[in-house]
Order: structure tokens, then sequence, then C-alpha cells
């Protein structure tokens, strides 16, 4: 080992650049200490985890956690509910930024189009504590969304103690809070496309429906597929924050997803049935993430993905 | 020189009023928090839109502020954010300036071994335990330190740097300044943009942070206002007398008017500081969108 790190070439590489290997060493340490420290602390998943006999101590138990969590009712039901919501979220949040940024782009008063942006962009800087706060009190069943249903005759609706009313809820208000969000990166995006392409559309008699049909929509088209298939790799993140903000134990059945359950079992003390759902979520997501970040690779030839 | 077809002005026209009603939509839940908030118990309890109070009442907010949880909360949650932020400025600046170096040996492993936890992590449990071993349960360092660092931060910081020219550190160099001298006088002042936005976004994050603090705070003279916030949401009146929050023989109350004040207490630091960093914010948003 010594013969490796520390022969005469290698000293001389170290003594020559200590200055930037003393400058790096304490974040080193940080990311080795916070970050890879934890890892080896997954072992958890295989131990019968006692508090009191710590990591090291506590007996392995094989793949016992793994035959409970499987074997209950809850964790395949909080697996099911959270790509349920992570398809429904793309499914109907997916376009949202996208429609947004397009009739932004439209917009010719530049001081209206700031405007607007600023506004909607601003739920996104606030925490699902915040948001979650508000919107609870807005689908309340006294709420002023109720009142607003009432005055056009709708009877109310149990928003938020109903599977379903609340499963549109949480859709809707991921929708309000990251479209605006979402739309700054397209228009991005949009703000790259070369505008000899619209001189020339015009030139040959184009309008601005042929336009957007023909210049701009092919221009989004790379960065679509990106993000696209990126929120595919993200389907066991079904948003915590939001969910956990706003859940209530009526709408279980529907709501409850992988970090929540987590959650209940870390309250619970039940730290190996824990670890173990929260590595399977790891594992699963690393593997999703790792394909979809080739096949955005693949799809834009090389030029988009995350590393 | 434009011209416009009828077409095009009738579009123009839904175009905009369409954006307009967005726009309203993504501004009315704030309205109604401020307008609730400002409301008399009687004002809250009518029906309608409560686009602003009629009949205006401060009593929330002086409840709000009675409340020794909240001011206290209030003054953990800017400590923790002026220093964790200024912790994580200096320690990504010192971690990302040699990794822009490309003659740091082990360059390409030490970037690996950064960019793999944006993929991976122990999650929860082993988090908590490192946490409790380290003695930091119930401390706001246990907030702070594992923030201070965070591999997006230090790749986006590594990036800046990067586009600095070399051949100014090497004049340097040449001159006999130490790596730290260079990073300090030559590279630090030209990355302000950079470092108003990772400050931005790490300020930003440490305010809106709650799941750590639920974790590890165990007091509450150490917790922070999120916390506090998150609890006030989830009372009713009655757990709102119990706890003495509101005292029911002074003041006639509704818990709403309470909860909405509560929220606006929270949300006026970023709400007031927002049009000041938005230009920073957008930024930071083409920095992390794609890249995440």
């Amino acid at each position: 080992m010594s013969g490796i790190l520390f022969d005469n070439d290698s000293w001389r590489l170290y003594r020559r650049h200590k200055g930037l290997l003393v400058l790096v060493l304490p974040g080193v340490l940080f990311f080795l200490l916070f970050n890879y420290l934890p890892m080896l602390g997954l072992v958890i998943a295989f131990k019968d985890f006692r508090l009191v006999d710590g990591v090291m101590g506590s007996a392995w138990s094989g793949l016992d956690n793994f035959r409970r969590l499987f074997g209950g009712a809850d964790f395949p039901l909080a697996l099911r509910n959270t790509v349920t919501i992570s398809l429904l979220r793309l499914c109907f949040g997916f376009f949202a930024p996208i429609a947004l940024a397009l009739m932004l782009n439209e917009v010719r008063l530049s001081w209206y189009k700031r405007t607007i942006q600023t506004v909607t962009y601003i739920p996104y800087f606030l925490s699902w504590v915040i948001l979650g706060g508000i919107f609870l009190i807005m689908f309340a069943q006294n709420g002023p969304v109720n009142q607003m249903a009432m005055m056009v005759g709708i009877e109310p609706i149990e928003f938020l103690t109903n599977d379903f009313w609340f499963i549109v809820v949480i859709i809707a208000t991921g929708i309000w809070q990251a479209a605006g969000y979402g739309a700054v990166i397209y228009l991005a995006a949009l703000s790259g496309i070369s505008p000899d392409l619209y001189e020339a559309a015009v030139v040959d008699g184009a309008g601005r429906w042929k336009q957007t049909w023909h210049i701009t929509i092919p221009g989004l088209i790379p960065t679509i597929v990106t993000l696209f298939i990126l929120n595919l790799g993200h389907v066991l993140n079904a948003g915590f924050d939001q969910i956990y903000n706003m859940y209530n134990p009526m709408v279980f059945d529907a709501a409850d997803i992988i970090d929540t359950y987590v959650l209940r079992r870390i309250v619970l003390m039940d730290f190996g049935l824990a670890t173990g759902a929260g590595l399977f979520k790891s594992v699963v997501g690393l593997m999703m993430v790792v394909l979809a970040n080739s096949l955005a690779r693949r799809v834009s030839g090389g030029e988009q993905g995350i590393w | 020189m434009i011209q416009r077809t009828r077409g095009e002005r009738i579009f123009n026209v839904f175009n905009v009023t369409v954006l307009g009603v967005v726009a309203l939509m993504a501004l009315y839940p704030f309205v109604y928090t401020i307008s609730m908030s400002l409301s008399s118990a009687a004002e809250a309890m009518r029906s309608g839109l409560h686009l602003y109070p009629r009949d205006i009442s401060l009593t929330s907010f002086e409840m709000v502020l009675a409340n020794p949880d909240i001011v206290s909360g209030f003054a953990n949650s800017v400590l923790r954010t002026v220093s964790g932020t200024a912790l994580t400025l200096f320690f990504t600046c010192l971690t990302a300036y040699p990794l822009a170096r490309k003659e740091l040996p082990y360059r390409g492993p030490l970037l690996f071994l950064i960019l793999f936890t944006m993929i991976f992590s122990g999650g929860i449990v082993p988090n908590y335990l490192l946490i409790k071993n380290i003695g930091l349960i119930d401390s706001i360092w246990a907030l702070i330190l594992p923030h201070m660092l965070t591999a997006f931060n230090v790749i986006v910081m590594k990036n800046f740097f990067q586009s600095i020219p070399e051949s100014l550190a090497e004049s340097a160099k040449i001159d006999g300044a130490s790596e730290i001298n260079i990073l300090a006088r030559i590279y630090v002042p030209l990355s302000k943009p950079v470092l108003a936005t990772v400050g931005l976004w790490t300020a930003v994050s440490h305010w809106n942070q709650w799941f750590d603090a639920m974790l590890y705070i165990t007091s509450d003279e150490n917790q922070v206002l999120q916390t506090f916030l998150q609890r006030i949401v989830i009372e009713s009146s009655v757990e709102m007398i119990e706890q003495g929050l509101v005292d029911p023989n002074v003041t006639q109350f509704t818990p709403e008017t309470i909860k909405a004040a509560t929220v606006v207490v929270t949300v006026l630091p970023m709400l007031l500081i927002y049009p000041f960093v938005q230009k920073y914010f957008v930024k930071g948003i083409m920095l992390g969108g794609v890249k995440e």
C-alpha cells in the first residue's frame, strides 16, 4: 500500500501540490463523515437493530426485514401509492411549465412578461410547511374553495379527507407550486433558439402559428425529452415534503408513500424496517436514475444528462 | 414594420388574459392568507373571497408575537440561516478551488467521490444515528454541519472557477503567492455572481428546512420557526387554548386567523428579500435545472 501511494514520484507530486491538497482535505473528510459513513450504516437493514446494542453490536437477521416489509400490507401499499402519485404528476403536471413558457414567449410587452414570471415562481421559493399551511386553510370544509363552490351551487367537497379528492389537491397544488419554476428552464432553452430561424420564416411568409409549430417547439424537444426521462428516474420520489405537510390518517390509503411510511416506522422505533425500506428506495432509485441518464444521453446524442 | 393579422391580435388578447388569470391564481392563496391574518374574528368567519380585510384587526399578530416559541423559533431560524450560509460559502470555496485546478493529484477520483453523493445516500436512520453518535442531538450544529457542503454547490462553484483563466493563478504563483492567497485575492473577488447565487439558495433552503429540525431538535428553546408553524397549522381552537397560544377570556378568535398570521410571520422575511434577489434566483434555476 505504502509502496503505491508513497513511492518517490508520488511523494514529489504530493509535495509539489501540498497547498492544493491541504485546501481540499477538509472537504473530502466532510464527505467521508457525513455522506459515506452513513452509507455503512445501511447494514442496519440486515440486522435486528436495537438502539442499546448499536450498529455493530446488533445481531444479523439476514433478509428478515425485507420479508416483513414485503409480507406486510403497509409497504406494498405505500410503494403502489408512490408510483401512482408520481405518474399522475407526470401525466398532468409535465406539460404545464411547457405551456406556460410557450405562452410567455409570445408576450410582446416585456414588463408584463417579467411580472407574470416573477409572480408564478414565488411558490417555489417557499417551504411546503408554509404552502401546506395555506392550503389546509384554503381546502378546509368551510374554506374559501368550498365557499366559491357553494356560490355556483356545488355541494362542499371533502378535499382533505376523501382519498380521491386529496390526490387531486396534491397533484393540483404540486403543479401550482412548480410550474413557474419549470417554465424558467424552458424559457432558457427558448432563448437559445437562433433569431435567424424566425427571420427566415417571416421572409418565407410563416405566421406566428407556423413559427411556433416549426421552430419553437422543435427547439424545445431536446429539453422536453431530457426532463421527461429524468422525471421518470425520480419516480420513487412522490413529494415527501408536500404530502407530509398536507396528509392526515383519513387519507393514508391513497397518500401514504414510501417516505412517510419510513418516517412512521422510525417513530415506532422500528429502525430495521425503516432502513430496509429506505435502502430499497435508494437502490431502485439509483438504478432508475442511472438508466434514465443513459437514456437521456442516447436520445440527445451525448449532450444532455446529469453526468 | 410589424404587421399583425386579425387572428394574431385575437390570439394576443387571449394569451395576455389567460396569463393574467394564471398569475392571479398563483397570487390568490397569498392574498387570502394575508387578508385573513389581518382580519378580526367576525370578519374571518364571513363567507367570501377575502381579497382584503373589511374589518382590520392586528389581534392575531399580537397573539402570535406574544408567543415565546415563535420569537425564539424566529431567532433560531435566523441564526441557522446566517451562520449556515457563511460556513457553506467558506467551505464550498475551499473545496471547489483545488478541484478546479487540473494539476490536483487524484482529481478524477475525488470528483467522483463527491458526485456519487448526489445519487446515493444512507437515508434517514443512518444519518440520525451519526448525528446522535457525534453528540449533536438538540444542538443547532445538527442543522448546520450536515448541510455545510453539498456535491451540487461544490460542482457549481468548481465549474465557475474553471472559467477563470489559469494564467492569473500561474503568474501569482511565480510571484510567490500561496494557494490560499490565490483563492482569496484572485478567485473569490472574480466570483461574486456565483457566490451570490449559491449563498442565496443556501440561505433559502436553511430558512425553509424543517425536517432535520423535527428529527434532531428535541427542546422547544432550540427549535426553529418552521416546526412551530407546522404544529400551529394542525391545531384546533381547543388545542390553541390548552397550549396557551391564545387567552379566550381576553379575545375572540378563530384558529384560521392565528394560523394565517403565523404563516405571514414565517413568509415575510422571504418575501421581503425576494424582489432584491430574484435575479440570482433565476440564475440558480438555470444552474440547477437540468443538471440536478
